[in-house]
């Protein structure tokens, strides 16, 4: 199948090094400290943080640092045909396992002795680029909740398909059997956190892959960056100031 | 969702203060170099297809199966490759029993990315009937001991016995040609499957002080480790899967460094396991060829000690080690294997292979009880041996004679070819029973019928 026509255009009229749209909010549930909603394009994703608060299984507390947890789910309507058993999986235990250990790098855990933050994270609508998405919108929702970062991981995936390297992959083009090469990355601190990567790539190709992803990843942060600021003022103004 | 933390079992702060002050001078607790990896030996089972692989204390057992299936709507005629990982408790107190934990799915997951997404397995080939029967292939990976870094002593292990599975051989039969037949080990020779690449899973640890990078870490290293990070590639550098799941972050050259070291120790890797296979099945075609023609091979030994003797204490040696060899029960195929047996190994299964040649057909129709040697059969097995010079003048012998026990050299050697005689028939007998043993089927490949049958 022809993913990039000789004019240059993927199949959803995207250049090769062009992103899909880009949408975040803030504060989307009213009860959680902090939550955000992130779309990249027709992927939609809610995420919820709680705490830092008590330890609620006081076997797991841990005395020097907090315990981070998260939970990856899918909603049932989210893809084209309704999932059966959306929970528990072995992708979704995967992906709650990364989600999880790429917010705990960017966490400063050390501040918050004895204590737990719970992060949830739910697609709304899949499309490709899921966990990217969902790294995103945690990020988010860790900042709204003013939970102490080191940095604002971001995240964003690239492709390689019928020799062009790709950014940013939907749903038709993730589902090609491609290379497909997903990144989380500290902006600030220059740095690969998250790296997910299957099929077939040489080294050289795979390093030019990587660098879009990184690209991509970076254009993330200038717009959560963006949004952040825009909400802190929104505060300010609220707040009279 | 949480992994049961009340198990998992932590360092204390002066051992991990220890590796990583020892970390800083490139020193490593059990003595390697950042980028060494441990001591790896690849061991295989008596049935095809099963595995056991030791790096350092790791040890990791990898079973593969095979069975019958309808496939996939949407793929029709490709077969299916599964991996299932089993997290023992006896490997390490923090594997609790019941439903796998994160760590169990993330190393299955990783392996089988590395696996089936760069498409190491022929799965076209594996299908029987398209859209009705395909061979799913399952591999079941067994932690019997975690000593740290399961992920690549997996992924060997799963890869050692692909390599070494065989499947029973299929063929569409009945009136329509739509009737799939299985033939038994016994009747055709099973086929192995198609690996067109072997995906060589290497782990770095990455730590938070200076952001050192070792290889292959150990139980106490990822306990002390900020981030890790496998890479999976090939003998000819294409990465077919990384997972780095979180943690320590690292600067992007670090990472393309890291992929040419895992490039290097990946086509080392894929020459041992190459030469594992190999071994295994060198051993496993000489232990074929004895279950059929154990009595062809004791013809020539007979045949030879009436001229020289010396040459029939070679041949009752061995002999000797054809009856010790079945015993084994765990064909150790190990890196370290001496060159010596396995010059003599390889020697022996080179000349039972030749005599093997000729008695393809009825090997088992010759009663060495009965009576007499049979003349025309020796003939027939030492023409065909025209390449053995050393026997050329007994086999002039021979045909005069059409006996090969009553030609007298010298006396005293006669006593000893007598004795020597006895002795090998006893060996043939023992010979004999393990034969028959050898020919029940084996327990899966049965399993595999009766599935099938309940299919169809």
């Amino acid at each position: 199948m022809e993913y990039v026509n000789p004019e240059g255009l993927r199949l959803d009229g995207r250049r090769p090094m062009e992103m899909r749209q880009i949408r975040a909010e803030i504060g989307a549930v009213a009860k959680a400290d902090g939550s955000a909603v992130f779309e990249m394009g027709n992927t939609k994703v809610i995420a919820a943080v709680y705490g830092p608060r008590e330890v609620q299984n006081r076997s797991q507390q841990i005395s020097d640092k907090a315990l981070v947890r998260c939970e990856y789910s899918m909603a049932n309507f989210s893809t084209g045909d309704r999932m059966r058993k959306p929970k528990g999986d072995r992708r979704s235990t995967e992906i709650s396992l990364v989600i999880r250990q790429t917010m705990e790098a960017c966490i400063m855990t050390h501040l918050m002795p004895r204590s737990q933050i719970d992060i949830f994270v739910q697609v709304l609508q899949a499309d490709g680029g899921t966990r990217s998405a969902c790294i995103n919108a945690a990020t988010l929702a860790l900042a709204d909740a003013g939970i102490p970062l080191r940095d604002l991981v971001t995240s964003c995936s690239a492709g390689y398909l019928n020799s062009t390297p790709l950014l940013d992959l939907n749903y038709v083009e993730d589902s090609a059997g491609g290379p497909d090469v997903t990144v989380g990355f500290l902006p600030k601190l220059d740095k690969v956190t998250l790296l997910q990567m299957d099929s077939k790539l040489s080294i050289d190709l795979f390093e030019n892959v990587m660098q879009l992803a990184i690209e991509g990843c970076k254009a993330v942060a200038n717009y959560i960056r963006e949004i952040l600021l825009e909400n802190t003022k929104q505060l300010e103004y609220r707040r009279g100031l | 969702m949480e992994p049961r933390l009340a198990n998992t079992w932590r360092l204390t702060v002066n051992e991990k203060k220890f590796i990583e002050t020892a970390l800083q001078s490139d020193l490593r607790i059990d003595g390697r170099r950042p980028f060494d990896y441990r001591s790896l030996s690849i061991k295989f089972g008596r049935e095809d297809g099963s595995a056991e692989v030791q790096l350092g204390q790791t040890h990791v057992m990898g079973f593969v199966t095979a069975q019958l299936v309808q496939p996939y709507k949407d793929r029709p005629n490709e077969g299916t490759l599964s991996i299932f990982t089993e997290f023992s408790p006896m490997a390490d107190p923090s594997f609790e029993p019941g439903r796998p934990g994160e760590a169990a799915v993330e190393l299955g997951r990783v392996i089988d990315r590395g696996l089936r997404e760069s498409r190491a397995v022929d799965t076209e080939s594996l299908c029987v009937l398209s859209g009705k029967l395909v061979w799913a292939v399952r591999v079941d990976l067994h932690i019997l001991d975690n000593g740290g870094n399961l992920v690549d002593a997996a992924n060997i292990a799963a890869l050692a016995a692909l390599m070494t599975f065989r499947r029973p051989e299929c063929s569409l039969g009945g009136e329509d040609g739509q009737e799939v037949v299985v033939h038994p080990a016994e009747v055709r020779e099973p086929l192995p499957l198609i690996v067109h690449h072997l995906p060589i899973a290497v782990t770095f640890a990455f730590f938070s002080n200076e952001s050192s990078v070792v290889i292959d870490p150990t139980h106490y290293e990822e306990a002390v480790m900020g981030g890790r990070m496998t890479a999976t590639l090939n003998a000819n550098n294409d990465v077919c899967a990384i997972q780095k799941a979180g943690g320590e972050g690292v600067l992007q050259s670090v990472i393309m460094q890291c992929l040419r070291i895992a490039g290097q120790k990946a086509y080392d890797i894929t020459t041992k396991i190459k030469n594992a296979v190999e071994s295994y099945n060198t051993e496993r075609a000489s232990q074929k060829i004895k279950r059929h023609t154990i009595v062809s091979s004791h013809v020539s030994g007979v045949s030879v000690n009436v001229g020289k003797q010396s040459q029939y204490v070679d041949q009752k040696d061995v002999s000797d080690r054809s009856k010790l060899i079945p015993e084994k029960f765990v064909a150790d195929q190990s890196m370290d294997l001496e060159g010596k047996t396995k010059s003599s190994e390889q020697g022996q299964t080179n000349r039972i292979e030749g005599d093997a040649k000729n008695f393809i057909g009825g090997p088992s129709s010759w009663d060495p009880y009965s009576g007499a040697v049979n003349a025309d059969f020796l003939k027939a097995s030492l023409a065909s041996r025209g390449t053995a010079t050393p026997i050329k003048n007994e086999k002039d012998s021979m045909g005069e004679n059409s006996s090969c026990e009553v030609k007298p050299v010298e006396p005293t050697e006669d006593i000893n070819s007598a004795s020597l005689t006895e002795a090998a028939d006893t060996v043939l007998q023992t010979n004999r029973e393990k034969t028959l043993k050898d020919a029940v089927k084996p327990k899966h490949k049965r399993k595999n019928k009766a599935s099938f049958a309940s299919e169809s």
